[in-house]
Parts: C-alpha cells; sequence; structure tokens
C-alpha cells in the first residue's frame, strides 16, 4: 500500500494539495500515482503567473512507459514552480509529498473542487485496484 | 508479401462466429447518405499489360526535356548505387515497421539519416523524416508554439521569400489551430528580408521568425541579422533550408544567436523528380527542444548483455502514447526516400556535396550571365544567390515559357502568381547536371522566342 498522509487533500485524479500558512495550496502527484507511472524522465511544468480552471491540465509527468497530464484540482493563479524537477525529475518518484512537489496555487475566491480525505483516497486507490 | 492475408474461407468463419450474416453488414452504422456507393471518376481495373502501356504513353508525355526549373525541386545527378540499394527487399518499405526493434537494420539506416541531417544543420537532434518540406514547415509553425509558451499570440512572422507553397500548407495545416502566418516585406533591390521589417515589431508577442535561405528567389538572406534580432528577444528562429547549399554555407545552428529549428526539402540528396512526390521533408533542433518535436526519433543504446542496439526513442510525444496530445498526429516519415537520402549521402560525403554545391552555384551564375546579355532580360535581384536566380523579361513570362517547352526546354518558374509586384520575372536554376551546351542551347532558344514574341 503506498503512503497517504493524512493532513493532505486528494482528487480522484491522483493529487494531492496542502494548505500553507499563507493560504496558499502546494500541489503534488501522488506516491500511487508515481508508483503507477515508474520512474520518472521528464516533467514538463507551467509557467508561473499562469491562471488555471478547475481541471485543466497544466503539467504532463512522463515516465519511460507513459506521459500523463496533471490536472488542477481548483481555480487560481500558479504562484510558484518547482524548478528543481527540470533536471530532477526522481524526485516525485523518491519524495512525491514533499521535494516533488509540482506547484503552488494562489485559489480564486470560492474556488475549491472536488477534493478527498485520506482515508476516502485510500478507499478509491483500493476500488480501482478491483 | 500479401497484405490481405485472410482467405474467403476465413472471412466466413469469422463472420459466422460473429454471428454477422455478410461484410457489408458491419458497416450498417454509416448512414446509407453518406456512402458514395460507386466511384464514378475511377476507371475499370486494367491488368499488368495494360497498364504498363499506359503508363508508357504516359511518361512519354513528359518527354526529357532539359530542365532549368528550381523552385523547391532540383534535378542532380543520382548515383546509380543509390536506388540499386535502396530497392533491396531488406529496404524497399515506405515506413518504419510497427515492430520497429525487429528490424535493426532499419533502425540504424534512420539513426545515420538523422546523424547527418543534425550534423548538416549544425543543431544536436534530427527525426526520422516528415512528409515533404512543405509539411516540414507547417510541423515547425506548431512546433515553436510549443516552444514559446511565453507567447500567447500564436504570430509567426514568415517572410515573404519563403517558398510561397510552404506558407500555403503551413497555413491550411496550422491555420486551423490559432496560428497567424504573418509576412515580413522582402528588399526590392537585394531580395533579402529587411531588418527593417523584422525591427518593425520590436516589442510586439511574436511566437516565432521564419526564414528561408537561400530564399525562394535562390537569394542569401542575411541570416545573422535576422536570426540575432529574433534571439536577443526571445523568439524562437525557424530556419528553411536546402540541404545540399548546408555543405557550403553556414548551417542554421551557426546563424547569429542560432537557430532553434532547421526544416527543408530532401529531394535534393537522391530522390529524382517525378511529378512532385514521393518526396522527403526533414527537421533538426536543439536538444532542449527535443520533446517538442514531432516524429519519430531512433536513438542507439546498450541492451541488456551490453551490445549496442537502435531503439525508437522520447516516444511519449507520439500519437500511439499521447494520443490527441501528441506533438502531430498527422506527421509521417517518408522510410524509402529516407533510405535513398541516407545511401546518397554517405556516397558523396560531406565534399562530395561541397562539390555539388559548388558546381550548381557556378552553373546558375553562367546561365543568368549568359540570358542577361540577352535584349529584353535582366537579373531582379542584386544581392549573391546560391543556385537559381530571378530574371525580369520584357513581356509576360508565360508565352515565352510555352515555346521554350516547345523546344524541349522547361525554362523556369514564373512568378507572376505569386509574386505580381515583380513584373515579368522568372526564376531559372542550373544544377551541375547543366553543360556549357546546355546553357548555350537555352540562351539561344530563349533568344529565338523574345524574337519571334517581338516580331508577332
Amino acid at each position: 500500500m503506498s503512503h497517504i498522509p493524512s493532513d493532505l487533500k486528494y482528487t480522484k485524479t491522483h493529487e494531492w494539495l496542502r494548505q500553507l500558512p499563507d493560504g496558499q495550496l502546494e500541489v503534488g502527484i501522488t506516491d500511487h500515482a508515481q508508483e503507477q507511472l515508474g520512474d520518472l524522465v521528464f516533467v514538463e511544468v507551467p509557467e508561473a503567473g499562469r491562471t488555471l480552471a478547475v481541471g485543466e491540465a497544466y503539467a504532463v509527468v512522463e515516465s519511460v512507459k507513459a506521459a500523463s497530464d496533471v490536472y488542477s484540482p481548483l481555480a487560481g493563479v500558479i504562484t510558484a514552480v518547482n524548478g528543481a524537477l527540470k533536471d530532477s525529475p526522481e524526485l516525485i518518484n523518491q519524495d512525491p509529498f514533499g521535494q516533488g512537489w509540482l506547484v503552488r496555487i494562489k485559489p480564486a475566491s470560492g474556488a475549491a473542487g472536488e477534493l478527498m480525505s485520506a482515508d476516502d483516497y485510500a478507499r478509491l486507490i483500493v476500488a480501482e485496484g478491483e | 508479401m500479401a497484405f490481405i492475408p485472410h482467405t474467403p474461407e476465413d472471412v466466413a468463419q469469422m463472420l459466422a462466429t460473429i454471428g454477422v450474416a455478410s461484410l457489408e453488414q458491419l458497416f450498417d452504422e454509416i448512414p446509407a447518405g453518406l456512402a458514395i456507393g460507386s466511384l464514378s471518376g475511377v476507371p475499370e481495373a486494367l491488368n499488368e499489360m495494360q497498364i504498363g502501356r499506359l503508363m508508357g504513353e504516359r511518361a512519354q508525355l513528359d518527354g526529357r526535356a532539359l530542365c532549368f526549373i528550381g523552385a523547391g525541386a532540383y534535378e542532380h545527378h543520382i548515383p546509380a548505387a543509390v536506388w540499386a540499394i535502396a530497392t533491396r527487399g531488406e529496404y524497399y518499405s515506405a515506413y518504419t515497421p510497427y515492430q520497429a526493434e525487429a528490424s535493426q537494420g532499419t533502425l540504424q539506416t534512420i539513426y545515420e539519416f538523422q546523424t547527418m541531417i543534425a550534423s548538416l544543420a549544425g543543431l544536436a537532434v534530427a527525426n526520422a523524416s516528415l512528409y515533404d518540406g512543405a509539411s516540414a514547415f507547417a510541423e515547425s509553425c506548431l512546433m515553436a508554439v510549443r516552444m514559446n509558451r511565453k507567447s500567447r499570440s500564436k504570430r509567426i512572422l514568415a517572410a515573404r521569400s519563403v517558398h510561397p507553397h510552404y506558407r500555403r500548407v503551413a497555413r491550411a495545416t496550422a491555420g486551423h489551430q490559432g496560428l497567424k502566418l504573418e509576412e515580413l516585406a522582402y528588399d526590392a533591390r537585394s531580395g533579402r528580408t529587411s531588418l527593417a521589417a523584422l525591427a518593425a515589431h520590436d516589442g510586439e508577442d511574436i511566437t516565432a521568425v521564419a526564414i528561408q535561405h537561400p530564399n525562394f528567389f535562390g537569394v542569401l538572406e542575411d541570416v545573422d541579422a535576422l536570426a540575432s534580432w529574433a534571439r536577443a528577444r526571445g523568439i524562437p528562429v525557424i530556419g528553411i533550408v536546402n540541404p545540399t547549399s548546408l555543405a557550403l554555407i553556414k548551417p542554421p545552428g551557426e546563424w547569429a544567436g542560432g537557430a532553434d529549428i532547421a526544416v527543408g526539402e530532401g529531394q535534393p540528396l537522391g530522390v529524382p523528380l517525378a511529378s512532385g512526390g514521393p518526396y522527403f521533408g526533414f527537421m533538426a533542433t536543439r536538444m532542449e527542444h527535443v520533446r517538442q518535436m514531432p516524429g519519430r526519433i531512433v536513438g542507439r543504446t546498450l541492451d541488456a548483455q551490453g551490445h549496442p542496439g537502435f531503439t525508437l526513442t522520447l516516444q511519449a510525444r507520439e500519437q500511439h502514447i499521447r494520443r490527441g496530445k501528441a506533438t502531430s498526429n498527422i506527421c509521417t516519415n517518408q522510410g524509402l526516400a529516407v533510405t535513398a537520402a541516407t545511401i546518397y549521402m554517405s556516397l558523396m560525403g560531406p565534399r562530395g556535396l561541397a562539390r555539388v554545391a559548388a558546381a550548381c552555384h557556378a552553373r546558375t551564375h553562367e546561365l543568368a550571365a549568359a540570358l542577361t546579355r540577352l535584349n529584353g532580360v535582366s537579373a531582379v535581384f542584386d544581392a549573391p544567390y546560391f543556385h537559381e536566380c530571378v530574371l525580369r523579361l520584357d513581356r509576360p513570362v508565360a508565352p515565352v515559357l510555352a515555346a521554350l517547352a516547345s523546344r524541349g526546354i522547361q525554362g523556369g518558374f514564373d512568378l507572376a502568381a505569386e509574386y505580381p509586384e515583380l513584373g515579368h520575372a522568372l526564376s531559372v536554376c542550373a544544377t551541375e547536371t547543366k553543360t556549357a551546351a546546355d546553357i548555350e542551347r537555352y540562351a539561344a532558344a530563349l533568344a529565338d522566342a523574345l524574337r519571334a514574341a517581338r516580331a508577332a
């Protein structure tokens, strides 16, 4: 079973969100997602300043066997991008909830999409595996 | 090899298994109104003897004219070994095989091709080829939009001296994806794209700048000034180039600031003129942009036992993985033409190709000198040119070309439709295949044609 920190929120498309003290949200892909993808070889990150709609594809993670879009869990503006991923995409494999973060988003007011708790996300993974 | 492996018994058995009465029934979902029924424009089938005769008669209509047309397709000497080798059974297929890695020889050929193209272009990486030069340019415009994510405008500034057919294909292909191709004017005296035309766009959101060198007129552009202006502003540069010329002139990768993408028509490299095709396009880029490049890429690697081998690589860009978000869903490579080009380039070598280029340059200058000595013929531009030159006649070009054709001479490309601003302008080309006697014959025929036209 992959690691699912209880203090984060999750999406059906296997992204996680961390509430930061300043009101922004840090976003990445889950441990389960990176396990499914395998060794990442490239991450295409967006430009800071880009405005996102809920469900918009804004990044691409490419492994030796697949390439997947990463979808925005909420509407907002990208305030920061993890530049380290350009040269070290493996950070997502090694530390998906920490050094493997993708972007920070300043949410638009009332922007929250449909988010899950860690328990709900754990049940989703089990259900998808069946 | 049979491409329809099913016998009528196989088909009947499969239909019985799924409980369908006929093959036609499988297409019931298509509304009857959309079905064509019969193909009225397609004649009855012919047997081998009949088709052989028909094609022979058609070929005779083309004759064996002395060709002085360039304008994107060039008659070069092709060593007999090129097609003798390319048509061997091991090579004679138009496509990369679907089980690519099972065909190591094919992959190695493509790998060598990519290496040669990258080296000619002065750029790090090339793909396995594209459909033709025009579609390669269209793909380069789409690629530039993906590369330049700071730009929101999707505006590509393409010099008016870029091949008009290429610009039209780019509009047809990329226009539907929101791309706007805007023209950069050329200088009327030199035929070069003027830096002033480019500089007029300073401060605007430009997605890419496209320059052809030598340009459609044959003129050598001031690529260093144009490329460095664009690169200094973070605007990607697309260079459209003739592969023969690259043996002599500075490749796109070495233009001041360096082009980001080089594309062009590969036909001059061992592919014969044949009513417009099949030809092939090529594309090279910097390594930093490789994930935005369309088309297949073959890489060299080591297998589990440590032996070198070849494999398709960076496939996450491609449609079988990325589907609708692939870098291209319409690109195709031209395996057979590329095989011929690879053999051609390896037989020529860098020095051989440079000799071809130098001979073309010299022949075209001799041609231009011989023709401009005639009454009523003058050069349009004063800038240096490679192996094409634009001449102005003192009367409409089309009837003159028709008179030359009746004497077995294809006299050039009439620019009236594409460049009406040039007046009675004619683009001519002489490659290494033309002799001094050929040039004399053309000059004499043109003198006669003009004299006759004046008298009429």
